[in-house]
């Protein structure tokens, strides 16, 4: 009994576990078995699919970033570029322009949300928010499927950045999004007792804890239990380390943008790396229904363009983007008429996301709107296309079917279609 | 001005665990169990009307549903949730004892009218409710935000007052609907409760004015409606921009420091509204239909009365009239009621509780109306609601699932059937509070200097989602980072700290056995006494302390402190 409550210094219990299950298996073999199993890890590196969602809270004016109507009614000051891509953006994304070659635009999204909280639910989940069953986000989703391929993950494997993110919904409170900001700062994570004092109180804990688990009070308190271990993962995790962007050179952290959303790009990629299934980082201020060009030209549009361009750069020099899919997308657009105040309301109907890496064809621009940027010109998609097509990319499989707490059935993506010619 | 809370001077132990075997003994742990206790005691309670109409129409519902309700909670754990819910903790030492002290029938009822009617709670039952009203009104972050124009001090100050005096439900709509003045408390004409509406109203020709007071009030979300017709609600768009138009005289103006352009102050003013083809007389105001038509919308509440269509607040005072309307509305009486219910129970007649549109499916609909007409009959008197629901069947039961209603869980989907208590998270506010009278911890300096505290506390769980609505949401919803914060945060180092003073410093000096010791802190956290096995832990720990007895305790009550038995509300 008393042998629980002394483990090694700097290593969870879960870990200290493991490495007792590998040295008695181990017992009597030659050394070579372990280098196999390292060259099995490699390759399990190697296919590991993870997501990068860039969240526009708020909803951007898509018809300014992406899908430009210059010399319309509608279109606003901005002129288009061309680009390292077969298409044209706002001259207000000149580095975005260099490396729209590794991106798709989808110009032909059509959705019905145009209230914030029911759009970020339906961006995320793929459904329209519904009283009775809670759904869980894309971040929550991915991570549960590619679990898988990172045995060794200690850190969660949804992280949002700089923002909430939504929910894990049915899947439970285990697949919630791990929230940090931007700097990577994680609150209350200095321990302030030795590890085997923890693991004393570990002990403690889960006695009282299991106790009380056992006289079926609802499901909510096995979650509770679950975040609980993954607390105790982090607090003695080195992969932590992941999340310390400050240790990144100056010369990274500018080409990034030193700022939020700069830092958060830059912090994905670190995560990415650690082996991070979804990562979400959020840019918001969108919401730009007085002095809209003012905002973009001299904001927001800079402060994305760096970012966004150093991020997808960045992960094609270290061979990453091709198993990294990237997301850009907000709740919804903006009207294509221009208001009285000089800005744009709120616009679901014809809209455009940008998609890329995963195995995405880039350089295109998919659908198309009508001149006055109002309508959706030949098939529309959706958000559970989005979803659809990005699991896709991730390598999982759209036949996957989730029961919820109720028993009822539910395909991923809630039944969304691949966007046609995504894919080579 | 509120009197100084008696709980600053509540002693945790009262020198309790110097008798601790009599502490126990009267907490019932060495008689008959409490459960048997509150058995022969319940048969001889009496009950208001209310609570009997509850009790017959859920167990009606069990019936129809062919399920069998858990059993009913043991009284101590009953007076944890009481204590949770009403005033936003959990119960001292002292006052389990009190509880258990008293054998009549009516003890339950006794510790309502306690808490409901007594001085010594009327500033902790004041601050809890206009915690949780502020955050519906102006959100979790309201008034923190860079540049705002509300005035978080002057809303809670509004709030606490209200509740302080019990202040009639209706009255208090009515008073936040209408309010004119300063948002700040110091500045001439000071109304807290214009608040609510100051940063609701200048901008987007106040639309969020417009969603909030509805679906607040009245249940009703029209948010979608704003820019057309939804599929899914009966709303339509012109009955969005009916309701907008009571809104359009008001306007919230920024009063500046003398002699700086920074902003002191908000006053919240109605004035002249011209209308959009300024015509006064006929104050008008146009919006466009999806295919681009224009229309014209004139003040028309939402059952289809009408008022006068001058924009001359000497005429027609918009917001006035906005305000009468609403009284007159069996809406603003369902949606009290529905929160309430859902604030208790778990989950409202609704689900979500402030979508009342007849798109949505309503639970016990007889029992909902009944409830609601009987509010308004008894004065819309909050706290006679809480003695009605609080004394009823459904919020006595065991949160403990059988085979016969596992059924009923409303996290799976189904509608609920409130024949189990729903287990729940305590809210960062009840967490904070509830340490403070467990631990005495965070109890320095005077009221003001604590409320900052809390605040700053609070607002590490706050995230925004970047849109000019404010939306947020809070971290402390049982992810990791509460995870962290709850094993290393400063609120629970200062909860254990064995620093001279500390109560359990004075646990660990003072005098009884280790386990005596331990036992105490399983009943001030978890209203129980420790298990065999949790003693066994103790035990162990005690050991790899090599006997310090403080350092054990301090292991134990930060296990405590983690348990979900501690977090939840059950």
């Amino acid at each position: 009994m008393w042998n629980r409550f002394t483990t090694p210094n700097g290593m969870s219990r879960r870990h200290f576990m493991s490495h007792m299950a590998g040295a008695s298996a181990m017992l009597g073999t030659s050394l070579s078995l372990g280098h196999s199993l390292r060259v099995h890890a490699d390759t399990l590196k190697k296919n590991r699919k993870s997501c990068i969602l860039l969240w526009m809270g708020g909803g951007p004016s898509t018809m300014d970033i992406w899908d430009l109507k210059p010399g319309t009614d509608n279109g606003g000051p901005f002129k288009a570029i061309s680009t390292s891509g077969d298409v044209q953006i706002s001259e207000h994304m000149p580095m975005m322009a260099q490396q729209m070659h590794h991106m798709a635009i989808v110009r032909s999204m059509s959705t019905r949300e145009a209230d914030h909280n029911r759009g970020r639910y339906y961006m995320h989940t793929g459904y329209v928010p519904d009283a009775n069953v809670d759904y869980p986000s894309y971040g929550a989703v991915v991570a549960h499927e590619l679990i898988s391929q990172r045995p060794d993950l200690e850190i969660p494997p949804f992280v949002a950045v700089g923002g909430a993110s939504e929910g894990p919904g049915f899947l439970g409170m285990s697949w919630a999004p791990f929230n940090v900001t931007s700097n990577g700062r994680v609150r209350n994570l200095e321990m302030s007792v030795d590890s085997d004092r923890l693991n004393q109180r570990r002990i403690a804990l889960e006695t009282i804890e299991n106790s009380f688990i056992s006289q079926n009070r609802g499901g909510v308190l096995e979650d509770h239990r679950k975040v609980l271990g993954k607390t105790f993962d982090l607090l003695t995790s080195k992969q932590m380390e992941a999340f310390q962007v400050d240790k990144e050179p100056t010369d990274v952290k500018e080409r990034y943008g030193t700022n939020g959303f700069g830092q958060g790009c830059l912090l994905a990629r670190r995560l990415v790396e650690a082996g991070v299934a979804f990562v979400e980082v959020d840019l918001g201020g969108w919401d730009n229904h007085q002095n809209i060009f003012r905002t973009l030209e001299n904001d927001r549009l800079p402060v994305l363009d760096k970012a966004m361009a150093a991020l997808t750069a960045d992960l094609q020099e270290r061979g990453l983007l091709e198993d990294t899919c990237i997301v850009w997308m907000g709740e919804f657009s903006r009207t294509p008429r221009i208001n009285g105040d000089a800005g744009r309301d709120h616009w679901a109907r014809a809209w455009s996301v940008v998609v890329g890496g995963g195995g995405i064809k880039g350089g295109q621009a998919i659908g198309a709107t009508n001149d006055d940027g109002t309508e959706v010109v030949g098939e529309p998609y959706t958000s559970e296309d989005v979803m659809a097509s990005v699991c896709h990319a991730l390598g999982i499989s759209l036949e996957t079917t989730f029961t919820s707490r109720n028993g009822r059935p539910m395909k991923i993506a809630n039944s969304g279609k691949l966007i046609k010619g995504l894919f080579a | 001005m509120m009197q100084t809370s008696k709980t600053q001077t509540t002693n945790f132990f009262a020198g309790a665990w110097t008798f601790l075997a009599l502490v126990l003994g009267v907490l019932g742990f060495h008689q008959a169990s409490a459960q048997e206790e509150s058995a022969k005691v319940s048969r001889r309670v009496t009950l208001p009307p209310q609570t009997e109409k509850i009790d017959k129409a859920i167990e009606a519902s069990w019936q129809d549903a062919g399920i069998r309700p858990s059993a009913v909670e043991e009284d101590l754990k009953w007076c944890r949730r009481v204590f949770l819910d009403v005033i936003g903790r959990i119960p001292s030492f002292d006052e389990m004892s009190v509880f258990m002290k008293d054998k009549s029938p009516d003890r339950k009822l006794n510790l309502l009218r306690r808490l409901l009617d007594e001085d010594q709670y009327t500033e902790e039952y004041a601050n809890h409710w206009s915690t949780i009203w502020a955050n519906i009104l102006i959100g979790r972050n309201g008034g923190m935000e860079e540049r705002s124009l509300t005035n978080r001090q002057g809303m809670q100050k509004y709030l606490r007052d209200s509740f302080a005096n019990n202040k009639p439900y209706n009255t208090m709509v009515h008073e936040l609907v209408t309010a004119t003045g300063s948002t700040k408390p110091g500045a001439e004409n000071f109304n807290g409760a214009t608040n609510f509406l100051a940063m609701k109203v200048n901008e987007e020709n106040a639309v969020q004015a417009t969603a909030a007071v509805s679906k607040i009030f009245l249940g009703l979300q029209v948010q979608c409606t704003q820019c057309h017709n939804h599929p899914f609600n009966q709303w339509k768009q012109q009955k969005f921009w009916e309701f907008n138009a009571f809104f359009r005289q008001t306007r919230a103006l920024r009063r500046f420091v003398r002699g700086t352009d920074d902003i002191d102050h908000i006053e919240l003013i109605n004035e002249d509204f011209a209308g959009e083809g300024s015509h006064p007389e006929k104050a008008e105001i146009y919006y466009t239909l999806r295919n681009g038509i224009a229309k014209v919308a004139y003040p028309v509440f939402v059952d289809g009365t009408a008022i006068g269509k001058s924009g001359y607040v000497s005429e027609v005072n918009r917001r006035s009239e906005l305000g009468n309307l609403m009284m007159e509305s069996d809406f603003l009486d369902k949606t009290i009621v529905n929160r309430m219910w859902a604030h208790f129970l778990g989950y409202g007649f609704t689900k979500p509780i402030d979508d009342l549109g007849p798109h949505n499916p309503v639970v016990n609909i007889d029992l909902f109306e009944s409830l609601a007409k009987d509010f308004r009959e008894n004065s819309y008197d909050l706290k006679q609601l809480i003695v009605w629901i609080t004394l009823s069947k459904p919020y006595q039961l065991s949160s403990k699932m059988t085979k016969d209603n596992e059924s009923d869980d409303p996290s799976m989907g189904e509608l609920p059937k409130f024949s189990h208590f729903y287990t729940r998270q305590m809210t960062a506010e009840q967490l904070y509070a509830s340490l403070a009278i467990a631990t005495q911890a965070n109890r320095k300096g005077n009221l003001e200097e604590q409320q900052r505290r809390r605040e700053e506390w609070m607002r590490q769980f706050v995230v925004a989602f970047g849109t000019d609505e404010g939306d947020e949401t809070t971290t402390f919803n049982g992810s990791i980072p509460q995870g962290l914060m709850m094993f290393n945060g400063d609120l629970i180092r200062a909860a254990i700290s064995l620093e001279p003073g500390t109560w359990l410093n004075q646990l660990s000096t003072g005098k009884g056995t280790p386990q005596e010791k331990v036992q105490f802190l399983f009943i001030a956290g978890l209203g129980r006494k420790p298990r065999p096995e949790e003693l066994t832990v103790a035990a162990q720990i005690l050991a790899a302390r090599k006997g310090e007895v403080g350092g054990m305790l301090q292991d134990m009550w930060w296990a405590i402190l983690n348990s979900n038995e501690f977090i939840f509300n059950h």
